[in-house]
């Protein structure tokens, strides 16, 4: 339980998680936003983060793998730079979400949790994302795209093609 | 960014400030902003929970549960301290609505937030966003810290003595988390297992203290009704359903989006006349009324007020307020299946009703689906559905039972159809799995 | 708590307010079936198998989590709990393999039994089950991920319970699995508690799985022959080529002392026994200095000549016997009675890990200040000095832990290194290595013997505050210091002790007497008058050479013979083989230990397992020791020593008082019918009775030891339905503490080792090498 002398973690990142565990009542409370900014800079939660996550928070590596392998959002293998979640829940699937799955799988080449061979990008099929009137929705890591039709998805994935497309951290 | 609508039938309480640039605290407080907090800190508790009583206002979590009485329940005296969490949530399928408000209206929640705090004699709260609204918890995070900056948080909030501190915390992908007990393990650090029940959060909750756990929209809802009066504000809605709400109404409809309706609105003009009707002028085939684990409704059904205790008696729920139409040309089974996947997915895997139950729905109603099906696969759908409902360990288990036993029950010719090898008029995809 | 009345299945019943009604029901054998609940362990209502029906509910109830109140009205076999039970159980059968005649669990798994009361006849489920490969967690955990029902029972086990938590619970939904913390293997304490709490055959045991069916076996429930818990263990053998073999320890029934509880060692190292160096043939070196094997008849009479030539010759003085920690209290006493008696010394010893006699002393004549395994499961606050129950004591560490967890106990624990228990502990105090005995001092109101500060004086007050204190403590107290420590405990209003010593049966050796200035029951050897009545013997009268004395006089040349019995001296305290060259060694063990290799005549042992007698744990528990394994070849210490006294030309009669107050009623009375006699003795076989007809029968010595040794006045009728019984510390016949020569020598054994003995358990070895060598961690699995 304790700030570790090298971390693997950037400045910044590392400042924020020691502040993190002092919001709480305990610092175990820390654990599942810390998971998720981890992976947002490692890009998966990898043993490294595993184990120095356990360290900061005081609990065990199993106590940190038991907690992460339960939530969908938390993956512990490398995605693309970019990874189109596709939500093809109810709402969506009824205005077209398995047609941008289907399409996004045409254009990018890769099916369901799969990276491209460059690195770019990774592909999901997702639950609902909490856009339901605005369906059918994905989103691009944390951005959120609504009322997509295929020629509107084209469009977003040239965006990041090319460099261009939001990044929320 | 979500398209915002608008109807004349509106009555627009929690979404008066939509779209007003009210994220920003100055123009908040224009828009009335922190007027009822301090209303609260110089009125007191018991007044606080008198108005919540009197407003009749239901917890929009999906439950129902009348919000007033709920705090009251909160006992006065307690050894450790005493917490609000804010369920933020917000993943039923079909529901899209304490999105907006994050979006359009944080301080809402953050005045809510206080306002609970200081009826039950909490000191801290926790707004919990599902880890998908990253973007909604930076604004949220930016008007808490700007709440802090004001002394609207934080030590003496206001000059009034009192200390309430807030803290954001977010989700990383889970439905159940979404259930209140399951809500605590997942702030706490754990695995989003539901508690046993009792002792009820009230009594034993976050770190074992009394806890008041209230959706987004209740609490964003609290500051208006303080400013308007309990009394008021229950009269805009129907009999023992205090106000308005935000329902959602997505699917086959021409305009789909999020209206503020009173409490009690007919569904069926909802879907005719605020959402536009069925999209492209087809005929109606269903509506699942509130969320994805609402039990549908037939087109016959649907002339039916829109609050918890006449959704009750047409045999269904009002749930979380997501209203969702589908058209004719829609495959049911398809349709049923999405549905079970979603709760196959999601089931925490804790009790074994709800673990092995929907597995196996999924895997039956699938087969259904792709035309593999066999006989006795429509009653044991019935069966196994039958046996989760009411025996599983949270109400989840409910959530997937509940839906698949109206499918089955009011689309059963179309189930045939796929058993008899009719092939799928509405076919769209071979294979459906789910996320 | 008040009690409530409430009614199950139309009777009235009563119990405390608080109780969980599936607990109420259990004490009045109203069944309710559960797969997740497991009493003492925290509650989980996962596996809804114990619905019941509450008059006023809406919808069932789990009875596991329900508690009684008064008024309750509840129905338990309803039809409509029936079928919700029959549905769960469908459900779990859905993707659980039905391949149960070669499961390992077949025969004792609660999925089949509910199966069986439920029925589940029809198969809904036509999709293709899940198939996962075995997976081996450790050399003594296989986990079949298919059969696994999600009880949860193992993860709690291991953490709530063994306070180790190397069982998780990753993923979610179907995909939810029990997962070890190395990723692919577990890093524990191989308890195996998981294998034996799993209700059906998820987790199985590395050295048991798949060599036989439960019905196939025998099962013995005896006590294990390792450390000086004395855990009961319930042994499965089966017929092999040459004898009964072990195939299994468990501890499935928990009606032993040790509860729900059992190591490593009581559940995997019976495998010793197994070994193929072990002996079956008596040796005898010859002129050519090399082992010859003999019959058991030369053997022994080659013995016994030599023994009666040096005796006659050299008289007993320069005979030395050395006992063992691991035979039982008959054999220790017949020992010490042989070597007074026949060979006519008092040179007789063992290997001391742990001051009895002066904490024996330090008691004598004070009544219930000993407490039993049991009581450290229920004593309200505790002081721990020194030792390390975790690996030393695991069955204690257990009770400790449950006690904290279950009844909020408090427990003080000072020690020179940081033990796992601390974790337990409500002040933990760390102190020098050789701080102990200042510690008591400062304790007792000395202020000026440690460097004091606000901890030192808090863990003080806090324990002077205790109105009822159990005081545990370790062999870093010896002789003077044990004293000081009684007197301190003793001070306080209602204190009881424990000391802990190392193997099953070191309390036993050191109760029976083989001691050299000690006879049983700690009586002086100058005091032995009514020990030499009962002989009918003269008793040497002066202390005798204690182990290092008599290494010394075999230097010397002091020591003509050295008869050892089941001890290992001379790597255990680094004899130099040149010391025994001119004296004459004889020794009994199951293997040529590194003293066995110096001995002239080795005879080979039975050991704990293979026959029948009383050991006492280090609390003073006496308990019962079956016999539960056969090896063709060996014979028990006790008929060895008789027979070894025979050739010698003893009067048997005297040395073991057999057929002597005995109504061993053969049916002779009765005028028997042909076969009487043989259904008589299988009755009194069945229980757990011998005919004391036979000079081999250590319950005759038990008699004589009940006779002599006040202190084991226990309850026959009791011992021999299997309960334990608690020496008592008030009758001993010591008087004050004479300064002694500081002869403790601790075992130092962790959860993984066991002395000598130890050594020769493949699985011991094998786990010890798995935990110095680490494996690589693969990639995580899906
Ligand atoms: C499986 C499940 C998921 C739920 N998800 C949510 C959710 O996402 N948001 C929410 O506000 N309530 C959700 N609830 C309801 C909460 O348990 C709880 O009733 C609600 O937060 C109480 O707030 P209210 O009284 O303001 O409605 C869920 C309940 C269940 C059983
Ligand atoms: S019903 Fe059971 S398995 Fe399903 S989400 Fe609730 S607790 Fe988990
Ligand atoms: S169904 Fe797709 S966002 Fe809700």
């Amino acid at each position: 339980m304790s700030t570790p002398a090298t971390t693997i973690f950037s400045p910044e990142t590392a400042a924020r998680f020691d502040r993190l565990v002092t919001l709480y009542p305990v610092r175990r409370s820390a654990l599942i936003p810390m998971l998720l900014y981890a992976q947002d800079e490692v890009g998966y939660i990898s043993d490294e983060v595993v184990k120095e996550v356990a360290q900061r928070i005081g609990i065990t590596e199993l106590d940190v793998r038991n907690v992460l392998s339960y939530y969908s959002m938390l993956r512990t293998k490398p995605a693309g730079k970019y990874n189109i979640q596709v939500c093809t829940n109810i709402s969506c699937m009824l205005r077209g979400g398995y047609e941008i799955l289907e399409h996004c799988k045409q254009r990018l080449g890769i099916g369901h949790k799969e990276v491209t061979p460059d690195g770019q990008f990774s592909l999901e099929e997702v639950e609902c994302i909490g856009a339901c009137c605005w369906a059918p929705a994905i989103q691009v890591n944390y951005d959120f795209y609504d009322e997509l039709t295929p020629e509107k998805m084209d469009a977003v994935l040239e965006e990041y093609k090319t460099g261009r497309g939001k990044e929320t951290r | 960014m979500p398209r915002l609508v608008s109807h004349p039938d509106e009555v627009k309480i929690i979404s008066r400030r939509f779209g007003q640039g009210a994220e920003n605290l100055d123009k908040y407080l224009e828009l009335d902003g922190y007027k009822a907090t301090q209303l609260a800190l110089e009125k007191g508790a018991d007044w606080i929970i008198a108005e919540m009583k009197a407003s009749g206002l239901r917890g929009r979590g999906g439950a129902g549960f009348p919000t007033g009485m709920k705090w009251s329940f909160v006992p006065k005296q307690s050894d450790r301290p005493k917490y609000v969490l804010v369920n933020g949530d917000e993943s039923e399928p079909g529901t899209c609505k304490d999105h907006l408000i994050f979006l359009h209206d944080p301080h809402a929640v953050i005045e809510g937030t206080i306002i609970a705090g200081l009826a039950i004699g909490a000191k801290m709260g926790f707004i919990y966003l599902r880890g998908e609204y990253r973007y909604l918890l930076k604004i949220m995070e930016k008007a808490v810290a700007d709440a802090y900056a004001r002394g609207f948080l934080g030590k003496n909030i206001f000059g009034s003595g009192v200390d309430f501190d807030v803290v954001t915390q977010t989700g990383a992908g889970a439905y159940e988390v979404g259930e209140e007990s399951a809500l605590m393990e997942s702030l706490e650090g754990k695995r989003g297992v539901p508690r046993i029940k009792p002792p009820f959060p009230a009594v034993v909750g976050l770190y074992g203290g009394p806890t008041v756990i209230n959706n987004a929209e209740t609490i964003a809802t609290v500051p208006h009704i303080l400013l308007m009066g309990g009394e008021p504000y229950a009269k805009i809605g129907s009999e023992r359903n205090g106000g308005t709400r935000l329902f959602g109404i997505s699917g086959h409809v021409e305009r789909p989006g999020v209206y503020e309706l009173p409490m009690g609105y007919n569904l069926k003009k909802a879907i005719y006349e605020v959402a536009g009707g069925v999209r492209g002028g087809r005929g109606l085939k269903a509506v699942v009324p509130g969320g994805s684990s609402t039990p549908v409704l037939r087109p016959e059904e649907i002339d039916v007020g829109l609050d918890f205790d006449q959704m009750g008696k047409a045999g269904t729920m009002l749930g979380s307020g997501g209203i969702v139409v589908i058209d004719d040309q829609t495959c049911i089974v398809e349709f049923a299946l999405r549905t079970i996947a979603f709760y196959q997915h999601e089931s925490c895997g804790w009790c074994i009703p709800c673990r092995e139950g929907t597995d196996w729905l999924k895997k039956t109603i699938g087969r259904v689906h792709a035309g593999g099906g066999v006989d006795k696969d429509l009653d044991n759908i019935r069966y196994l559905a039958e046996n989760m409902m009411g025996r599983t360990f949270c109400p989840l288990g409910d959530a997937a039972a509940m839906p698949t036993l109206g499918f089955i029950k009011k689309f059963r010719s179309e189930f045939e159809d796929h058993l008899n090898g009719k092939p799928c008029p509405y076919a769209r995809h071979e294979e459906l799995v789910g996320a | 708590m008040a009690d409530v009345t409430f009614t199950v299945d139309g009777k009235k019943l009563t119990a405390p307010a608080g109780t969980l009604l599936i607990d109420a029901c259990k004490a009045v054998g109203i069944e309710i079936p559960a797969f997740c609940y497991y009493p003492g362990l925290s509650l989980q209502a996962a596996c809804r198998m114990c619905v019941v029906r509450i008059e006023k509910m809406p919808k069932l109830q789990t009875a596991c989590t329900t508690t009684v109140a008064e008024g309750m009205v509840v129905q338990t076999e309803t039809d409509e709990i029936k079928q919700a039970r029959k549905a769960t159980i469908e459900l779990l059968l859905g993707n659980h393999p039905l391949d149960c005649p070669v499961c390992d669990a077949g025969g004792e798994c609660e999925l089949q039994d509910m199966t069986f009361k439920y029925g589940a006849a029809e198969s809904k489920y036509v999709e293709i089950k899940q198939h996962r490969e075995e997976q081996q967690w450790s050399p003594v955990v296989f986990f079949d991920r298919p059969r696994c029902i999600l009880c949860y029972r193992c993860v709690r086990v291991c953490g709530e319970g063994m306070d180790v938590w190397a069982l998780g619970i990753q993923n979610r939904g179907v995909s939810a699995v029990i997962a070890p913390n190395g990723q692919d293997h577990l890093e524990c304490e191989e308890c195996g508690m998981c294998i034996d709490i799993c209700p059906v055959g998820a987790l199985t045991s590395g050295t048991y799985r798949y060599k036989t069916r439960p019905w196939e076996m025998t099962h013995v429930a005896t006590i294990c022959t390792h450390c000086g818990d004395g855990c009961k263990t319930t042994l499965g053998t089966r017929r092999s080529n040459d004898g009964m073999e072990i195939v299994r320890g468990d501890n499935r029934d928990k009606s032993g002392i040790n509860g729900d509880f059992l190591c490593i060692k009581g559940r995997y190292a019976f495998d010793f026994a197994n070994r193929t160096e072990r002996l079956t043939k008596p040796l005898v070196r010859q002129a050519d200095g090399q082992f010859k094997e003999a019959s058991w008849s030369e053997a022994i009479d080659f013995a016994a000549k030599r023994l009666r030539e040096i005796r006659e010759s050299k008289g007993g003085q320069a005979i030395g016997v050395i006992g063992s920690n691991r035979t039982t209290n008959e054999e220790n006493y017949l020992l010490q009675k042989f070597a007074r008696t026949v060979l006519g010394t008092n040179n007789i010893d063992h290997h001391r890990t742990v001051d009895y006699v002066s904490f024996a002393a330090a008691l004598a004549g004070k009544s219930e200040r000993t407490a039993s395994l049991r009581d450290t499961a229920n004593a309200p606050a505790i002081l721990l000095l020194g030792n390390d129950p975790t690996e030393q004591h695991p069955a204690l560490a257990w009770n400790l832990r449950s006690n904290v967890r279950l009844n909020r106990a408090r427990i003080y624990i000072a020690n020179h290194a940081e033990i796992k228990l601390r974790r337990q502990a409500k002040q933990f105090l760390e102190i020098p290595k050789d701080g102990y005995a200042s510690l008591v001092q400062y304790l007792a109101g000395n202020d000026s013997v440690v460097a004091a500060n606000e901890q030192t004086a808090a863990f003080r007050d806090a324990i002077r505050k205790e109105e009822s204190l159990l005081i545990i403590f370790g062999s870093e107290f010896r002789g003077r210091d044990i004293q000081a420590l009684v007197e301190f405990g003793l001070s306080l209003p209602n204190t009881k002790f424990v000391l802990l010593g190392d193997y099953a049966n070191s309390r036993g050796a050191a109760d029976m007497g083989l001691l050299p200035d000690t006879l049983p029951g700690y009586v002086p050897v100058a005091s032995a008058a009514h020990f030499a009545d009962e002989y009918g013997a003269v008793l040497p009268q002066n202390a005798g050479l204690d182990l290092l004395q008599m290494f010394d006089a075999a230097q010397s040349g002091n020591l003509a013979a050295l008869y050892v019995v089941g001890s290992n001296p001379v790597t255990r305290y680094g004899v130099d083989p040149a010391v025994l060259k001119n004296t004459f060694v004889i020794v009994q063990d199951m293997f040529l230990t590194e003293t066995a290799q110096l001995a002239d005549v080795v005879f080979p042992a039975a050991n704990l397992y293979e026959k029948a007698g009383t050991v006492t744990n280090t609390y003073g528990d006496i308990q019962l020791v079956k016999k539960a394994a056969d090896k063709a070849g060996v014979r028990s210490d006790f008929e060895l020593i008789v027979r070894l006294a025979d050739r010698m030309g003893a009067d048997l009669k005297k040395l073991v008082p057999f057929g002597r107050g005995v109504r061993a009623d053969m049916g002779q009375t009765r005028g028997a019918q042909s076969g009487e006699a043989d259904r008589h003795s299988v009755w009194l076989a069945a229980h757990g009775l011998e005919p004391k007809l036979s000079p081999f029968d250590p319950f005759a010595t038990l008699d004589e030891i009940q006779r002599l040794v006040p202190s084991y006045s226990f309850s026959r009728l009791e011992l021999l339905a299997g309960s334990d019984q608690h020496a008592k510390s008030e009758l001993v016949q010591i008087s004050a503490a004479p300064a002694r020569r500081d002869l403790v020598l601790p075992s130092q054994d962790t959860l993984f080792t066991s002395g000598t003995l130890g050594r020769y358990s493949d699985k011991l070895k094998e786990v010890l090498d798995s935990h110095t060598t680490p494996k690589p961690v693969e990639a995580a699995a899906d």
